[in-house]
């Protein structure tokens, strides 16, 4: 059965930008292997001449006219901010 | 008197144009009832005021973005957020006069089946106060079955409508995928999430789908949707019922499950309708696995957004990179967190073939045989949960036990498919839920079979402890 190691752990939280506790790196690694041996059994079927489904209606493209419409404000798009510099989302130095 | 535990939104709306009773006194009544009740049961994580329109209430889970006023999709990287915009639905809820009542309880981001994961704490289901209401909606479900609301909005992507529904013993519909707009509603798996009605009786459901459904610029996915007809046919004629073996026999089911489920066929063939079994032999036995790699997988990617740059929580840090990560470690539960990275891990360099694109086959499967079985049935049925409420706090630190929770909406949600439960009887003095799945669309079908059944039935959605 596959285990995830406390690496991969790891990886996976930086990939995803998750700044992990060490407890929470113990508690997820058992549980992610779990996770990914009861999600595993897919590959349990014989799939290979099954095309894959991204979506459940086969809807085509949804166009629209590329004109200008009624927007929200600055005042409504900074609403929600955690730090406003004129009309800027201000952030730490990259 | 107004008696919110029994008022259907129907009948509330009955009494307002014939001037029985004034906006103000319906909206009071419900204000009355949450204040009395809602200390032990937490639906609600905001309640809203009057805002003096003649209208009908309706409560809103906490992932559908509402103007003013607070949705936090039960998350504490939310909690302070306050949408500027209104999501579509509500723009259409509102024009058709509908009121915001407030904003009920969800697991964090619509991820579970029991609200255990909300970071407001967990509902309690009316039923019995130690026993969850479901989820991810059931700050909804206790919200209608408590009488705290007539109706409710819920969002479902892989059962968080049906399910809450089945364990508190009402209707809720989990529409076609395409049918309702996303737009405003906090994301969770785009491919699976869907808006629909959570209500007290059928006709209820299929009056607030025909409130909220249709083609929306601002949602992509959405297309022209059938005219909803209102239910009143009494009978089942001609309606030929499958009832797939495996959603029956599938491990876990319990007996009083099973029992309610087999009456409530019992009487839809009394009513006229044929029933056959037939087979999933693949969608049910795979559909929890792939679902838990497509939703956790589109999950990571719609999750992403949640960087504390623009709204919501943010950590301090010294650098960009560090107030991110801090930011989403502080704000993110976790449940979310173990659904970032197992989607992540998913869709990884090296892994992507063998999970995600693997899974994506297995939902071709599950598409096909259920679309097999469409073409010598006209709706299906099965249990919607495998279990009535089980204790709060029972699955919390299981959570390959908790998603089993969900194997028997999750096939047809893989499938887009139409989805309603309604209350069939008691198992153990807790509701039992049966489930009705139809073809793509089938809404009207689906909504004229359970009014016929929930007729036959005559399940008194009052818990008992209430009445």
């Amino acid at each position: 059965m596959t285990r995830i190691t406390r690496d991969e752990v790891l990886h996976v939280a930086r990939l995803a930008r998750l700044e992990l506790s060490e407890d929470e790196v113990a508690k997820f690694q058992e549980q992610l292997s779990d996770i990914l041996a009861a999600v595993s059994k897919v590959s349990e079927l014989d799939l290979a001449d099954v095309p894959p489904t991204a979506h459940p209606l086969a809807i085509e493209n949804a166009w629209a006219e590329d004109e200008p419409r009624p927007c929200l404000s600055l005042d409504e798009v900074f609403a929600n901010a955690p730090d406003r510099y004129d009309d800027y989302f201000r952030v730490p130095p990259a | 008197m107004i008696d919110t535990l029994r008022l259907t939104a129907e009948e509330a709306r009955g009494l307002l144009e014939r001037r029985e009773v004034s906006g103000a006194e319906l909206f009071a009544a419900y204000r009355t009832a949450i204040d009395e009740r809602d200390p032990e049961l937490h639906a609600f994580l905001h309640v809203c005021d009057d805002p003096g329109i003649d209208g009908i209430p309706l409560a809103v889970k906490d992932v559908i973005g509402t103007k003013g006023i607070p949705t936090t999709a039960g998350s504490k990287i939310l909690e302070s957020y306050v949408p500027v915009y209104d999501a579509t639905v509500i723009v259409n809820a509102k024009a058709r006069g509908l009121t915001v009542l407030g904003k009920t309880n969800t697991d964090e981001f619509a991820m579970g089946s029991s609200t255990d994961n909300s970071a407001f704490g967990p509902s309690h289901n009316p039923w019995d106060l130690t026993r969850v209401p479901g989820g991810s909606g059931g700050g909804s479900a206790a919200a209608v079955s408590g009488g705290l609301a007539p109706w409710a909005l819920g969002s479902d992507t892989g059962g968080s409508i049906k399910q809450p529904a089945a364990l508190c013993g009402h209707v809720g519909l989990r529409p076609t995928y395409g049918t309702v707009s996303r737009y405003g509603v906090v994301a969770f798996a785009s491919s699976l999430d869907q808006v629909g009605p959570v209500a007290k009786n059928v006709r209820d459901a299929a009056l607030l789908y025909s409130i909220i459904s249709g083609r929306d610029e601002n949602d992509s996915t959405t297309v022209d949707v059938p005219p909803v007809e209102l239910p009143d046919a009494d009978d089942l004629k001609g309606l030929r019922i499958g009832v797939p073996k495996e959603m029956n026999g599938v491990e876990g089911v319990e007996p009083g499950v099973t029992a309610a489920v087999n009456s409530a066929l019992e009487l839809a063939e009394s009513l006229g309708a044929s029933v056959e079994e037939c087979s999933l032999p693949r969608s049910v036995d795979y559909g929890v696995a792939c679902y838990y790699l497509i939703a956790p997988a589109e999950a990571s990617a719609n999750l992403a957004r949640y960087d504390g740059a623009r709204y919501g929580l943010r950590e301090d840090g010294a650098d960009f990179r560090e107030m991110v990560m801090r930011t989403r470690d502080a704000g993110f539960g976790d449940e979310p967190k173990r659904r970032i990275m197992i989607g992540t891990y998913a869709l990884s360099s090296g892994y992507y073939d063998a999970y995600y694109g693997t899974a994506q086959k297995v939902r071709t499967v599950i598409k096909r045989e259920h679309d097999q079985l469409f073409e010598r049935f006209d709706v299906l049925a099965s249990p919607t949960s495998p279990t009535v409420a089980f204790p709060i706090g029972a699955k919390v630190d299981d959570p390959v036990a908790m998603y089993m929770n969900d194997v028997l909406t999750i096939p047809s949600c893989m499938a887009g498919l139409p989805g309603l439960n309604i209350p069939c009887g008691l198992s153990e003095g807790l509701p039992v839920g049966l489930q009705l799945i139809g073809p793509q669309f089938a809404e009207n079908a689906i909504f004229r079979a359970a009014h016929a059944l929930e007729q036959a039935i005559g399940f008194d959605i009052v818990p008992e402890r209430l009445r």
